[in-house]
C-alpha cells in the first residue's frame, strides 16, 4: 500500500478522506530520484472545487510528459483536517507522493477569483513555508502564482516569488529549462528570480518598487535593479492545435463538480462584454479544429470511463464548426450510454434542436444571461443580448416543451438607474407572459417558472469597466430590494422567483480585484483572525475583514467607491494583457454614450490583440 | 446474460464509500470496454448490482458485483481486462457466468466472514485472558445488544447471528456472522458486546476489520453460483 500522510485515525473521522489519499486513475507517479524537479500545483479549495478545474489538469498533464519532471497536486485542507494537522504538526502534503509540499522545488498556486486569497495563506502556513517572500531561504519552494487574478497580482504580492501573467502552455518549458540550469551551477534562489524575470510573461514582484501619491493612487511603478522589464505581456498560445491537451484526465473517486469529461472548444471572446474580464484578457478567440477535438473526446472518454462529456469555452455558439461538432458527439457517443452536456448555448432553433436529443425537456431548465432589465443598460454594457431574442427563444422553448427558464442579471452596473432595475421584473413577467401566449393551453407542460438570479457587480482590472464607481453595500441592497418589490407587482408573481447574492462579500471581492501591495496586509492580517474558505457562505466572516482592515488602517472604500480619473495609474498598468488602454477608454466612452460595439467577426475594433498573429483577427485571411 | 464479479477492495480503497464505488465501477465498465446491458429510457443506465455495501474503513477479498452484458470474452480474458483498468488496491478475483434464473446477489446474501485485528496501542492488555473470556463470553444463550432506533434504543439477541468465532494465534479474530437483509451483524457490534460485558469500552478506532468471504444460501461463496467462461 502506498504510504499516506495522514494516519487512520484522523482519515477515519474526517468528512472525505478520498480528498487526501490521491491514488485515483491516471494520476502521475514518477520516481523522485529520476525526476530534476518537484512540481506542486496547488488549487487553493477543496478538492472537488480544483479537481473541476480544467487549467489545472491541462499543465498537469503537460509538465509530466516531460521526463524531468514531477508534477503532483495539492488543494486546501478542509475545516475539519486543518485543525488536526496544526495539533499533530503534520506539514501540508502533496496528493501523489504523500510527500511534503516544503521539500518540492516549486509550489505553483492557480488563482482563479479573489475569494480564496486567505486559503492561499492557508497552503503556505501548513506547509511550513514563510508567507514573505523575503522571509524564504534556498531550502523553501519557489513559489509562483497564475490565473486570472495575477492580471492584478499586488494585493498578493509579498507571498509570491513570481508570478505567471497568461496562458502555461508556453513558457514553463524555459522556466523549467533555467531552473535546472541554475541549480546545476549551484546559483542562488535570488540568481534564479534574476533570470526568470527576464522571461516572457514572468513577473517578479520583489523586483519593483511602488511610489505613492499623497492621495494614495500610484505615483511610480518600477523594477528596482538593471535588466527587469518595465512592463510584462500576457502570454497566450497562439495556435490553439499546437498546444498539448489532457490525453488521460485524473478521475476522481468522490463526485466532484465537473465530472465529465471537457473539451476546450476554443479560448477567448468576440463579444466584448465592457464587464467581463475573461472576454478581455483571453483575446483573441482561438479556435481547436474539429478534427483535434474529435481525436481528443475519443481519448478522453476511453482512458476515464466518464458517462458523460461537456464542452468548453466563454461562447459556444461562437465556435464556428459547433454544428458538425456537437452532431458528431450525439451520432458517435449517445447511443454508448454516454450524456452530452452544453452549456453556454445561445437559444435558438439549432441549440434548441439538439438540447432536445441531449436532454430531458421535462427535467432540465434553460438559461438566459441578458446581465441588465433595460436594452438602454445591455448597450451600455455591450451585452449584445436583445429582449426580441430573448422572448423569442424562450417562446419557441416553451413550445419545445421546456417550462423552466432561468435569467441571470448584474446590479449595480455603472449608469443603472430605477427604469433598469425593475426592468429585472418586467423582462421576468413577459418571459412568463410568453409561455401563457404562445403555447396553447393543451400544449403546457405543467406551470412556467422563472428563476431570475442578480449578481452585484464588480468592475475588474483590464475590462473597459476598471474605471467605474462601485455600489456601497448598501446601495447593493437597495437596489435588490427594489427589485424584489417589483417582483411582487407583477401579475404572475407565482411564476417567478427572484434572489440576489451576498453583499459583503461582493465589497470584498472589489477590495481584492482592484487592491494595490497595501491591500496585502489586510489579506494577511484577515488570515491571522481566522478567515478561510471566504468564497464558501457558511464559512465567510464579514467581521474578521472589517476588524482587519481597521487594524491595517486602510480603507476599503479607496478600492471600491472612489472616482477614478482616466489619468490614474492602476496597479496591474504594468502588464500588457493584450487590449491596449487606449481601446479600454474607447470602449469606456462608447457605454457613457450607450453605443454599442460590433464583435470581433462583425468588425475589428482595434482593440490591440491583433498583433499576436493569430485567432479570429485573421480568420478571413486564410 | 448475467455475469457476477468477484473483487478485493484494499488499501487506500476501503477509504471510499460504497456509492463511490458503484460510480467507480461504471467508469471502470467502460474503460475495460465490457459490453454491458443498458436500461431503455431517457437517461439509460447499466444493468449493475452489488452484494452487501462494505462500510468505510474496512477492506474485504470477498465482494461481488452482478451486471449483463450482451456478449463476453472468457473469464480470464476479462479478469485481465478489467485488473489492467483497475487502482491500486482494487482486485478482481473472478468473473462467472451465472444462470439466467440466478437471483440477484443481494438477495443471496446469508453469512460473511470477518478477520477482526486490534490496532496497534489498542490492544488487550492480556491476550490470552481475552481470549478465553470471548470464548467463555460466545457460550451464553442470550446476547443482548441495545441498537439506536429512531425511536430511541431497541434490544436485539445478536447471539443466533454467531455461526461460530475463534481468536487465532497471530492475535486475530475469525469469525462468521449473519449477513444481508434478514439480519446483518458488524463484527466490531460482537467485539463491543463482549468487552462492555467485561465493564470495558471499545473505542471506535481500536478494530481493524476485513471481510473474507460472503455467502449465499447452502454456505455456498457467491461465486460458486456461477461458471468460468472458457
Amino acid at each position: 500500500m502506498r504510504k499516506l500522510a495522514l494516519p487512520d485515525e484522523i482519515l477515519l473521522s474526517i468528512q472525505q478522506p478520498a480528498r487526501y489519499i490521491g491514488g485515483e486513475v491516471n494520476m502521475c507517479v514518477k520516481d523522485p530520484e529520476s525526476v530534476d524537479i518537484r512540481f506542486a500545483m496547488c488549487f487553493p479549495d477543496v478538492y472537488e472545487i480544483g479537481m473541476s478545474h480544467l487549467g489545472m489538469q491541462i499543465l498537469y498533464d503537460m509538465f509530466n510528459r516531460r521526463e524531468d519532471v514531477w508534477c503532483e497536486r495539492v488543494f486546501s485542507p478542509w475545516t475539519d483536517l486543518d485543525p488536526l494537522m496544526r495539533q499533530h504538526k503534520i506539514p501540508l502534503f502533496a496528493l501523489e507522493s504523500q510527500d511534503p509540499v516544503r521539500d518540492f522545488d516549486f509550489l505553483g498556486i492557480t488563482i482563479q477569483y479573489e475569494m480564496c486569497y486567505t486559503n492561499i495563506l492557508q497552503v503556505l502556513d501548513l506547509s511550513g513555508i514563510p508567507l514573505h517572500t523575503s522571509d524564504r531561504g534556498p531550502e523553501d519552494p519557489i513559489v509562483i502564482g497564475g490565473g486570472p487574478c495575477a492580471y492584478n497580482p499586488e494585493p498578493l504580492a509579498p507571498f509570491f516569488d513570481l508570478f505567471y501573467i497568461g496562458e502555461g502552455e508556453t513558457q514553463y518549458d524555459a522556466l523549467f529549462d533555467l531552473y535546472k540550469e541554475t541549480c546545476s551551477k549551484g546559483k542562488s534562489r535570488q540568481e534564479f528570480l534574476m533570470e526568470a524575470a527576464k522571461l516572457p510573461g514572468i513577473y517578479v514582484p520583489a523586483f519593483y518598487d511602488v511610489a505613492y501619491k499623497k492621495d494614495g493612487t500610484i505615483d511610480s511603478f518600477v523594477p528596482n535593479r538593471d535588466g527587469i522589464p518595465a512592463r510584462i505581456e500576457k502570454e497566450l498560445v497562439v495556435e490553439m492545435d499546437e498546444a498539448p491537451y489532457i490525453e488521460n484526465p485524473i478521475v476522481p473517486f468522490i463526485k466532484v463538480t465537473q465530472d465529465r469529461v471537457v473539451l476546450e472548444i476554443q479560448r477567448g471572446c468576440i463579444r466584448g462584454c465592457r464587464f467581463c474580464q475573461a472576454g478581455n484578457i483571453y483575446r483573441p478567440l482561438r479556435e481547436h479544429s474539429l478534427d483535434y477535438l474529435k481525436s481528443y473526446a475519443y481519448k478522453m472518454l476511453k482512458s476515464t470511463g466518464h458517462e458523460e462529456i461537456s464542452l468548453s469555452s466563454l461562447s459556444s455558439s461562437d465556435y464556428s464548426c459547433l454544428k458538425e461538432l456537437v452532431t458528431f458527439l450525439i451520432q458517435e457517443f449517445q447511443g454508448r450510454g454516454v450524456n452530452i452536456s452544453l452549456p453556454s448555448l445561445r437559444i435558438d432553433a439549432f441549440s434548441l434542436d439538439v438540447m432536445s436529443k441531449v436532454q430531458d425537456v421535462k427535467k432540465s431548465s434553460l438559461t438566459f444571461a441578458p446581465e441588465a432589465g433595460t436594452q438602454r443598460l445591455r448597450d451600455v454594457i455591450n451585452k449584445g443580448l436583445t429582449e426580441e431574442s430573448i422572448l423569442n427563444g424562450a417562446t419557441q422553448a416553451f413550445r419545445g416543451g421546456w417550462n423552466r427558464v432561468k435569467l441571470y442579471f448584474m446590479l449595480g452596473l455603472p449608469t443603472e438607474t430605477r427604469e433598469d432595475m425593475e426592468g429585472i421584473a418586467l423582462l421576468a413577467e413577459k418571459v412568463a407572459e410568453a409561455f401563457y401566449d404562445e403555447v396553447p393551453k393543451e400544449k403546457r407542460h405543467g406551470k412556467v417558472q422563472v428563476v431570475a438570479s442578480s449578481s452585484f457587480f464588480v468592475p475588474k482590472p483590464f475590462t473597459p469597466f476598471q474605471w467605474a464607481k462601485m455600489c456601497t453595500r448598501e446601495e447593493f441592497l437597495e437596489r435588490a430590494y427594489l427589485v424584489k418589490d417589483k417582483f411582487k407587482e407583477m401579475k404572475n408573481k407565482k411564476s417567478l422567483k427572484y434572489s440576489y447574492h451576498d453583499a459583503d462579500v461582493t465589497i470584498l471581492e472589489g477590495v481584492l480585484a482592484r487592491g494595490d501591495r497595501n491591500v496585502a496586509a489586510v489579506v494577511e492580517k484577515a488570515y491571522e483572525k481566522g478567515a478561510l474558505y471566504d468564497s464558501w457562505t457558511e464559512h465567510f466572516n464579514n467581521d474578521i475583514w472589517m476588524e482587519a482592515f481597521a487594524d491595517c488602517g486602510v480603507d476599503p472604500g479607496f478600492y471600491t467607491i472612489r472616482e477614478r480619473g482616466l489619468e490614474e495609474v492602476f496597479p496591474w498598468d504594468f502588464i500588457d494583457a493584450g487590449v491596449t488602454r487606449e481601446f479600454l477608454v474607447r470602449e469606456w466612452k462608447h457605454a457613457m454614450d450607450e453605443t454599442v460595439t460590433p464583435n470581433c467577426r462583425q468588425q475589428c475594433s482595434g482593440c490591440g490583440a491583433r498583433t499576436y498573429g493569430g485567432g479570429v483577427c485573421f480568420e478571413d485571411s486564410n | 446474460m448475467k455475469i457476477r464479479i468477484k473483487f478485493a477492495k484494499e488499501g487506500i480503497m476501503k477509504y471510499i464509500g460504497h456509492l463511490d464505488m458503484m460510480r467507480y465501477f461504471q467508469k471502470v465498465m467502460r474503460r475495460a470496454e465490457v459490453d454491458i446491458r443498458y436500461s431503455e429510457g431517457f437517461s439509460p443506465h447499466q444493468i449493475m448490482s452489488f452484494a452487501a455495501p462494505l462500510g468505510v474503513g474496512v477492506t474485504s477479498r470477498g465482494e461481488y458485483v452482478d451486471i449483463e452484458v450482451l456478449s463476453t470474452d472468457a473469464s480470464s480474458c476479462m479478469i485481465e481486462r478489467l485488473n489492467r483498468v483497475m487502482t491500486e488496491g482494487m482486485e478482481i478475483l473472478s468473473y462467472r457466468r451465472l444462470p439466467d434464473s440466478a437471483a440477484a446477489a443481494m438477495s443471496m446474501v446469508e453469512k460473511a466472514d470477518y478477520t477482526v485485528r486490534f490496532r496497534k496501542g489498542y490492544e488487550p492488555a492480556d491476550w490470552e485472558h481475552f481470549s478465553k473470556g470471548l470464548s467463555a463470553f460466545l457460550n451464553r444463550e442470550r446476547i443482548p445488544v441495545l441498537k439506536k432506533t429512531k425511536k430511541g434504543e431497541k434490544e436485539t439477541d445478536i447471539r443466533p447471528w454467531i455461526d461460530w468465532l475463534r481468536t487465532e494465534q497471530d492475535h486475530s479474530i475469525r469469525m462468521r456472522v449473519a449477513a444481508g437483509s434478514a439480519a446483518n451483524l458488524k463484527p466490531d457490534v460482537v467485539i463491543r458486546a463482549y468487552m462492555e460485558s467485561c465493564g470495558e469500552k471499545l473505542d471506535p478506532f481500536a478494530l481493524t476489520i476485513h471481510r473474507d468471504e460472503v455467502y449465499g444460501p447452502d454456505l455456498r461463496p457467491l461465486d460458486q453460483f456461477g461458471e468460468d467462461i472458457e
